[in-house]
């Protein structure tokens, strides 16, 4: 077969990098977003096809058997998964991406004596493990295999400064001599590196350190690229590494975080998150009629949806419950937290699917001055995002993080399971206030309580 | 290529990299990491060229394992933004709605 001459091949490559630079721009818009995605897809099958054209390539078979079991395997698990999953299903992508960028370093290794080369391949063999080893921690959390509270022991910070130091002494002979037996060592320092590195972070913030790796991913496939010597890896792996890190602080400030303070805070001392401790003090319990009663004689209702919506499956529900209360001519918004769900924008996801119509979804920035005219906030699984010592507690860890007023309406409804604390670990005020009532139970059926009760009014 | 070029398509692809996402709107923050994620999976292509070039059933198996993670990261990064962006189809009112209006509107003329 004769092959594609270089030319050819690096107008191709160019091709493919032209469509992941629209891709990231359509999903900029969520009109163009989609189509974005699949310009995206289609530079990256672009790209697969140049390179079995223009690269002379033994093991054809084997290569195609190992993209079939791939995309097997891949593909239905992306079609099928719960939305609500869908978090933990982007980290553990994210990490097989940076676990390969890993195992193709150490191949190339043996094949260099240029030792800027092999520094590409160091950084790529590091990073590419902490992304594999960190992203595999936050699927655990996610996914409820492992706390979601930060764990921390007295040794950590010493232990990951030795595991660090190990992994840069290694490095460094590894690019003076090409060991291939020392980067094995170098790669099991990375593991061990990213595993120490996500093992403190608290639940809430697991998805800044996703996107954080993610960028991390980048980084190495960049560096991969560079080893191989093919710009569209550079390429590729730049623009995620550069994309990721605004996106992580983008993130981290919607939350009211530094990027910093979530990594090292817990070696700085103690942990990322509050206490867990329950208060005694009275709140105002409620029935569900008596729910349904405040909301079938509202004129306007703000419903804010937290990740306690999303765990019990309820968005259906309360999409339901706002067609119901509409019927009644009351008028009904969502409030959705930049941070409402497990990541920004989960949200948004979880309540299209449900079908609530997207102008009844509203940003933070567009309804908070919107409670005031409200005569019912409903809270759905949400607390930390609409707890007011975000705004009045300076010591608390969520302080700085903008919040929903929910305390500006004439009435505050939470739907909660309990009265634990949300995520952060920090108690609501909220709770305890006169024009407050709860809700107990599990967000789902309580919602269809008072659906019902909703419809018998 | 040689190293300064390299260099120089880098430096501009992190500034592509910077500019294209500045303004985005927090909605789409996850599309847009599940997006950028999947994009990362092009590693497939250096991971193609590793096993094509293997000569040694060992290097070959290692390589082999780089293309199925590789694989997985792109096909099942774009498919499951495309999920994601499903859910935002639709701006106008769906008729699901009509149908629940006009229901509860018969129940409360009853």
């Amino acid at each position: 077969m004769t092959l594609l001459n270089p030319t050819w091949t690096a107008l191709l490559y160019l091709a493919a990098a032209a469509c992941f630079i629209l891709a990231l721009k359509g999903l900029n818009s969520p009109r163009t977003a989609r189509r974005g995605n699949l310009i995206g897809a289609f530079g990256a099958l672009l790209a697969v096809v140049t390179v079995f054209v223009s690269v002379k390539l033994d093991n054809i078979p084997w290569i195609l058997g190992a993209i079939a079991v791939g995309s097997g395997v891949a593909a239905p698990v992306a079609r099928r998964v719960q939305m609500t999953q869908m978090p933990q299903l982007v980290a553990l992508f994210n990490g097989v991406g940076g676990g390969a960028a890993a195992l193709v370093a150490l191949l190339e290794l043996p094949h260099t004596d240029d030792s800027w080369v092999r520094v590409a391949i160091v950084f790529t063999l590091l990073v590419g493990a902490v992304s594999f080893a960190g992203s595999g921690v936050t699927f655990a959390k996610l996914q409820g295999l492992m706390t979601t509270r930060p764990v921390t022991f007295p040794g950590l910070p010493a232990l990951m400064a030795v595991v660090l130091l190990a992994a840069v002494g290694a490095g460094v002979v590894v690019i003076l001599n090409g060991w291939v037996l020392l980067a094995l060592v170098l790669l099991v320092l990375g593991l061990v590196a990213g595993i120490l590195l996500v093992l403190p972070v608290g639940g809430a913030d697991v998805p800044i350190v996703i996107s954080l790796l993610n960028a991390f991913t980048g980084l190495a496939v960049a560096a991969s690229g560079l080893v191989l010597g093919n710009v569209l890896l550079v390429v590729a792996g730049t623009l995620v590494g550069a994309s990721g890190t605004i996106l992580t602080r983008a993130m981290a400030a919607a939350m009211g975080r530094s990027v910093a303070g979530i990594m090292f805070g817990a070696f700085k001392g103690g942990s990322t998150a509050g206490s867990t401790a329950v208060s005694e003090r009275p709140v105002r319990s409620s029935s569900a009629e008596d729910v349904a009663v405040l909301l079938g004689y509202a004129q306007r209702v703000i419903i804010v949806p937290g990740y306690g919506l999303a765990v019990a499956q309820g968005q259906h529900t309360a999409a339901e419950l706002a067609l119901a209360l509409e019927a009644r001519g009351i008028e009904v918004d969502f409030a959705i937290h930049p941070v409402a769900g497990r990541m920004p924008g989960h949200m948004n996801v979880l309540l299209a699917e449900a079908n609530v119509p997207y102008e009844s979804l509203k940003e933070m920035g567009d309804i908070n001055s919107e409670f005031k005219t409200a005569d019912v906030a409903l809270v759905v699984g949400a607390n930390d995002v609409v707890n007011p010592a975000a705004k009045t507690t300076s010591g608390s860890p969520i302080y700085g993080m903008p919040i929903l007023e929910v305390a500006d309406a004439r009435q505050v409804v939470f739907l909660k399971r309990s009265m634990r604390p949300g995520f952060a670990g920090i108690e609501n005020e909220l709770l305890y206030e006169p024009q407050t009532t709860l809700l107990f139970g599990d967000a789902k059926d309580s919602l269809t309580k008072v659906l019902g009760a909703v419809k018998g009014l | 290529m040689d190293g300064m070029s390299l260099l120089t398509i880098t430096v501009l692809a992190v500034f592509v990299g910077f500019e294209v996402v500045s303004k985005v709107s927090s909605t789409l923050h996850t599309p847009l990491m599940s997006g950028a994620n999947a994009i990362h999976g092009i590693i497939l292509v250096g991971a193609i060229i590793v096993a094509g070039q293997a000569a040694d059933p060992w290097v070959l198996a290692v390589a082999l394992l780089a293309v199925v993670l590789a694989t997985a990261n792109l096909v099942g990064g774009f498919v499951v933004t495309d999920r994601m962006l499903e859910m935002f189809r639709g701006r106008q009112r769906p008729p699901s709605k009509v149908d629940a209006v006009e229901t509860v509107a018969k129940e409360r003329h009853q």
